[in-house]
């Protein structure tokens, strides 16, 4: 764990500080997702999860290993995977909006038990 | 690297990737009278794809340890080959409404891609390219669940399905990124030596598993079974039982193998009481349905425990079993999914209450559906018997008593539910039951196979032999 503290590079913010930041969005993510009611904000929510994931593989290459660049690949191929998901999401939302009249998960609940 | 190595590592994938090719532009220029074609298209092709792959290469790698081939690898996705075939043998109905009509060429190809993407995820050796696979089987297979786009409960599930599994996919990348911040490299050979007991580790190898967990649907993360595979068009339910569930069987297995082989206590500890949860949940879940499509799919959730309980002894005996479990599952479930696909695309009924009676109209169809329960159950001749029997033992080899012994209690109680349908089609009376039905020549091929597979491969022990040859263990 200690080497999360240590600067490397000399840069003016340290490593935990962008940790902090990708926890806060991972958690947010999380939380918005459990909580919203709507099927936009779920995916928005989804969103946040994945993007701080996307902090965290930045963040590790250009600070822990700085030798390679096998996190910022990782990070870019994620980013358009992410856009893939998206766009079958959002269309998968526009055909519940138009059997149900709008996009509640509350509609959502013809199938139980 | 010479090109042709290619050829040998990745030899399935190339193939696969021609005929998804392939049926994309006979999509476009078909036509109106080429439309008809594309079912007996896909098989045609499929069929050779599968006989193409049937015999293993050289184990190797690729693209710089990227791609890792190992022969077992051949036996798996010949596994997965032949439950893809049976379903395209059995959704000709699935275009039954005339408004799908036209999203034929569509099904074929997504359900390849998604097959091609569970390839990838098997012989990956790096975290980018597993992640690419595992993403490449969930969207396509979210717009597959909704496909029928009339239907209110088909884009119910679709919507549950793809939010879910964006879900649990971002929370296995949070994992992932963690593993790389504390080893520094996204090689599976590179990551499984730098593994230690440091709880961020821990932590990240935990998030990982959750993600593939949600795909083999073990019980903490099963919620999304049920609803999914009851709004989902039939064969794309087939689809998710058999061929998506048992390819996150074996991409868990192989991982945790090859990857996690640091982490043997924590994760057997954690199988542990997974199994004991995941089959005890299905199958009391189980007990309470009236439709067939979720009580099948509960009935899929506590087979999944039961695959479990050969990857929990980390053997070669273990990964053999686990491998001859899942072959034997396919077609057991297969038979019963081609006999719900016949009544449903005739009459629209899938309640168990809606098989009462089925024998004195349709004896060929209950008589398959009998062999398919028995088979799920697990009693004697048949082929599930000796997959249940075999996943035990191995088990048992391991020390692991007290959960074989709550498994077999278990499969006890599944044979109430399993015998409840045997007894609705045989003993029950009714005053409408299905009518007398003739279902395709496809589904009627695919039924003969999954019969006659029931039947003989309990008695060919050859088979056995075959995989344990290629498989390892820890």
């Amino acid at each position: 764990m200690g080497e999360f503290l240590i600067n490397n590079t000399g840069d003016a913010v340290p490593v935990m500080a962008y940790q902090l930041v990708s926890l806060i969005m991972f958690f947010a993510g999380i939380y918005g997702f459990f909580t919203r009611k709507n099927l936009m904000m779920m995916l928005i929510a989804v969103e946040l999860i994945l993007n701080a994931a996307d902090i965290n593989f930045a963040v590790f290459n250009r600070y822990l290993y700085p030798g390679q660049m096998d996190g910022m690949f990782f990070a870019l191929f994620t980013i358009a995977i992410a856009a893939c998901e998206t766009a079958v999401a959002i269309a998968i939302i526009i055909n519940v909006y138009r059997n149900f009249g709008n996009a509640d998960v509350d509609n959502l609940k013809k199938m139980k038990g | 690297m010479s090109y042709f190595t290619i050829f040998s590592t990745m030899r399935s994938e190339v193939s696969l990737l021609t005929i998804i090719l392939f049926l994309l532009v006979y999509d476009l220029i078909a036509g109106k009278k080429g439309e008809s074609y594309f079912q007996p298209v896909a098989i045609l092709l499929f069929t050779l794809h599968t006989i193409f792959n049937l015999f293993p290469a050289e184990a190797g790698e690729a693209f710089g340890g990227m791609v890792q081939y190992h022969p077992v690898m051949t036996i798996i996705k010949t596994i997965l080959n032949v439950g893809t075939l049976i379903i395209f043998l059995q959704s000709k109905y699935i275009f039954d409404g005339n408004r799908m009509k036209h999203q034929r060429g569509e099904y074929y190809f997504l359900t390849l891609s998604t097959l091609l993407g569970m390839y990838l995820m098997i012989s990956s050796g790096h975290f980018l390219l597993f992640f690419i696979g595992l993403e490449m089987a969930s969207i396509p297979l979210g717009t597959l669940v909704a496909f029928n786009k009339k239907s209110k409960m088909s884009a119910e599930a679709g919507a549950k399905f793809i939010l879910l599994s964006a879900f649990s996919s971002g929370i296995l990348l949070f994992g992932i990124s963690y593993l790389y911040g504390v080893t520094g490299s996204l090689y599976f050979s590179d990551v499984s030596v730098l593994l230690s007991n440091n709880p961020l580790q821990i932590m990240a190898f935990l998030f990982f598993l959750s993600g593939l967990f949600f795909k083999v649907s073990f019980v903490p993360f099963h919620l999304w079974t049920a609803d999914v595979y009851e709004g989902a068009p039939t064969n794309v339910t087939s689809y998710l039982s058999v061929v998506s569930k048992s390819s996150a069987a074996f991409v868990l297995m192989i991982l945790l193998f090859k990857l996690f082989g640091n982490y043997l206590y924590e994760w057997q500890t954690l199988l542990f009481w997974i199994i004991i949860v995941t089959i005890t949940v299905g199958n009391l879940f189980a007990l309470r349905q009236q439709n067939v499509k979720r009580f099948l799919a509960f009935s899929s959730i506590s087979q999944a425990g039961y695959i479990a309980l050969g990857i929990i002894s980390g053997s070669t005996l273990g990964m053999t079993t686990v491998i001859y479990y899942i072959f034997v599952y396919l077609f057991s479930n297969l038979a019963a999914f081609g006999v719900i696909t016949a009544i449903e695309s005739r009459t629209r009924k899938i309640n168990i209450s809606d098989y009462k009676g089925l024998y004195h109209t349709n004896p060929k169809l209950s008589f398959v559906m009998m062999l398919a329960m028995f088979s799920l159950a697990g009693i004697a001749p048949f082929a599930g018997f000796m997959s249940k029997f075999f996943i035990f033992s191995a088990a048992a080899q391991q020390g692991y008593y007290l959960l074989v012994i709550i498994a077999v209690v278990n499969t006890i109680v599944s044979l109430y539910y399993y015998l409840m349908v045997v007894k609705a089609m045989f003993i029950d009376q009714n005053d409408h039951p299905v009518p007398a039905l003739r279902t395709d020549a496809w589904n009627r091929a695919s039924l003969v196979i999954c019969t006659a597979a029931i039947i003989f491969v309990g008695l060919l022990g050859f088979l056995l032999d075959v995989i344990e040859k290629q498989s390892f263990g820890m």
